[in-house]
C-alpha cells in the first residue's frame, strides 16, 4: 500500500477533465487557492465524452484507487451532444462494474464547469475522502499493464 | 423431411445456389454447421442444432451468389442486427425460419451420469438416450440448454419465408433477468466474489467473440498485440476481467440476448449474465426502445450517480 512519511494511505486518484469546463474549472480552484488533494491526477481529455471506457479501467488495472469524470453541465458541452453520450456511457459502465464486486464509490461523474473552482475542490475532496475510507482497490488490478 | 423439401424447392427455383445449415456432426448424434451445395439429404435439423448460423454470413455473403440460410427464432434477431450493421449483404441471404422447441445440451445429459453416447431419439417430451450400456430416457425439459430457459421468444425477424412456425414451442421457465437480480441483491464483496472464480476460469480462447452477431468489427482490440490484452494473462488469475467487461461494453445496447456465448463457453462461464445486466439497465432506465441505447440520448436522462444512490442490494 502506497504510504507517506507519516505512515499515511496516499491513494491514487485518476480525474478526467473535459478541456472547456472542468479543467478550467481546476484552474479557477488554483488561481482562488482552493486546496484540493494532491493524490487526484487530472488527465485534460477534450471533452468528457473522449473517456472511452477502457481508460477508466485502464487507470483501475495500473492502479488507481478511484476514478472521477468531470465534464461540462448536460446541454454547456462545447461540442453540443457530448456528455451526453457520456451520461449514459457512464451510467451503464459504473453499473456494470458495481455489479462485478467494484464499490460504487470508487467511480463518479460530476458536471463542473469552468465558473465552479469551489464546487471542483469541493467535489476533489470529497471525493479523495471517500477513497481514503475505502482503502485500495486490487481489484481490477492487471500486472500486464503496471 | 420438410426442411429438405423446402431446401430442394428454393434451390431448384433459383432463390439460392447453396445451402447454410447444420450436418451430423463427428459423434453421430451431434450437428455441426456446413456450408451445402450439394447433397441437400444431408442438411439435418433437429433439437442439437444450436449453434447460430448468422454470423457465418459475414463471409459468406462476400462471395458470389445467394446463400440459404437456416435460422432459430433467436439466430434470426442476430441476422437482423448484423442487417442494420451492415456486415452482410442482405440481398445475397434467402432466410428460411426454422421451428424451434429449444436445444438439447449434451453437457447436461453427461452431467446426469449418461456416459457413453451413440444416439440420441426424440420422441414428444422425452428423449431415448442410446449408450454403449443400454438406453436411458431422459426428461427433455431437463436437459435444455440454459439459453432456451429464458428465451426471448419465438418469433422470427426478418426471415423471408418461415417454416411451420405452429411446431415452435415456449421453452421458457425462468424470468430473463433472473439471475441478474439474485447477484444484484448481494453485497460487492460477494459480487466480486462470484465474479473472479467465474473469469479467472476464462482461457482467453475468444470462442465468445467469436460467435457473438454482435461483436463483429473487422478490427479487434482483443487482436492487437500493442493493447497488452490479446493474450491469456500468465501473471495473475484474475486478469482476463477486463476482457469480460470490454466485450460486454462492446456489445451493450446492441446484444440481442441469444445466448451463444454461455453455451459455447468451454468453461461454463454464464456471460449472459453480463449482457442481461446491461439490456435490464437499459430497459429500466432508457426504454426499450429499437435504437442502440449508446447511439442516442435524451436530454433529462438519468445521472450516472443511479448508480451511487442504489443501497447495498438493489433491485
Amino acid at each position: 500500500m502506497p504510504m507517506n512519511e507519516n505512515g499515511e494511505f496516499t491513494p491514487l486518484i485518476v480525474a478526467f477533465c473535459c478541456n472547456w469546463c472542468s479543467y478550467a474549472g481546476a484552474d479557477l480552484a488554483g488561481s482562488g487557492r482552493l486546496a484540493y488533494p494532491a493524490e487526484v491526477k487530472i488527465i485534460r481529455v477534450p471533452c468528457s465524452c473522449r473517456v472511452n471506457p477502457t481508460f477508466i479501467l485502464r487507470a483501475f488495472q495500473k492502479g488507481a484507487d478511484g476514478v472521477i469524470l468531470a465534464g461540462c453541465h448536460p446541454g454547456d458541452c462545447h461540442y453540443s451532444t457530448g456528455n451526453y453520450y457520456t451520461r449514459r456511457r457512464m451510467t451503464l459502465l459504473f453499473s456494470m462494474l458495481e455489479y462485478l464486486g467494484i464499490e460504487k464509490e470508487r467511480t463518479r461523474v460530476e458536471w463542473i464547469s469552468a465558473a465552479e473552482g469551489a464546487k471542483f475542490a469541493a467535489t476533489m475532496n470529497d471525493f479523495a475522502a471517500k477513497i481514503h475510507e475505502l482503502g485500495e482497490c486490487k481489484r481490477l488490478e492487471d500486472l500486464r499493464c503496471k | 423431411m420438410q426442411i429438405t423439401k423446402t431446401i430442394k424447392k428454393l434451390v431448384s427455383e433459383g432463390k439460392a445456389d447453396r445451402v447454410f445449415g447444420w450436418k451430423k456432426g463427428e459423434l453421430g448424434f451431434d450437428t455441426e454447421p456446413a456450408l451445402f451445395t450439394e447433397d441437400f439429404d444431408s442438411v439435418v435439423y433437429n433439437s442439437l442444432c444450436g449453434a447460430n448460423l448468422c454470423k457465418y454470413m459475414i463471409n459468406e455473403t462476400k462471395k458470389d451468389g445467394t446463400v440459404l440460410l437456416l435460422l432459430k427464432p433467436c439466430d434470426s434477431r442476430g441476422l437482423q442486427l448484423l442487417t442494420k450493421e451492415h456486415r452482410v449483404r442482405r440481398e445475397k441471404i434467402y432466410a428460411l425460419g426454422v421451428p424451434c422447441r429449444g436445444k438439447i445440451d449434451v453437457d447436461k445429459i453427461s452431467d446426469k451420469g449418461i456416459k457413453g453416447m451413440i444416439d440420441i431419439q426424440e420422441n414428444g417430451d422425452t428423449l431415448t438416450v442410446v449408450t454403449l450400456y443400454g438406453e436411458q430416457t431422459v426428461p427433455r425439459q431437463d436437459v435444455l440448454y440454459e439459453k432456451c430457459l429464458s428465451c426471448v421468444g419465438k418469433e422470427h425477424v426478418g426471415c423471408d419465408e418461415v417454416l411451420s412456425p405452429e411446431l415452435s414451442e415456449d421453452t421458457t421457465v425462468n424470468d430473463r433477468f433472473a439471475g441478474v437480480t439474485a447477484l444484484e441483491e448481494k453485497n460487492p464483496e460477494a459480487r466480486f466474489a462470484f465474479w473472479r472464480s467465474q473469469l479467472s476460469k476464462c482461457i482467453r480462447c475468444n470462442a465468445c467473440r467469436n460467435v457473438c452477431p454482435a461483436c463483429s468489427c473487422v478490427k479487434c482490440i482483443f487482436d492487437n498485440p500493442s493493447s497488452g490484452m490479446d493474450s491469456k494473462a500468465n501473471a495473475d488469475d484474475f486478469e482476463e476481467n477486463l476482457y469480460h467487461i470490454i466485450r460486454s461494453f462492446h456489445v451493450c445496447g446492441r446484444c440481442t440476448d441469444c445466448g451463444e456465448c454461455s453455451r459455447v463457453c468451454p468453461e461454463k462461464i454464464p456471460l449472459h449474465l453480463l449482457n442481461r445486466k446491461y439490456i435490464k439497465d437499459i430497459h429500466k432506465l432508457y426504454g426499450d426502445g429499437d435504437e442502440a441505447a449508446l447511439l442516442t440520448f435524451t436530454k433529462d436522462d438519468a445521472e450516472p450517480s443511479v448508480v451511487y444512490e442504489r443501497g447495498e442490494g438493489h433491485a
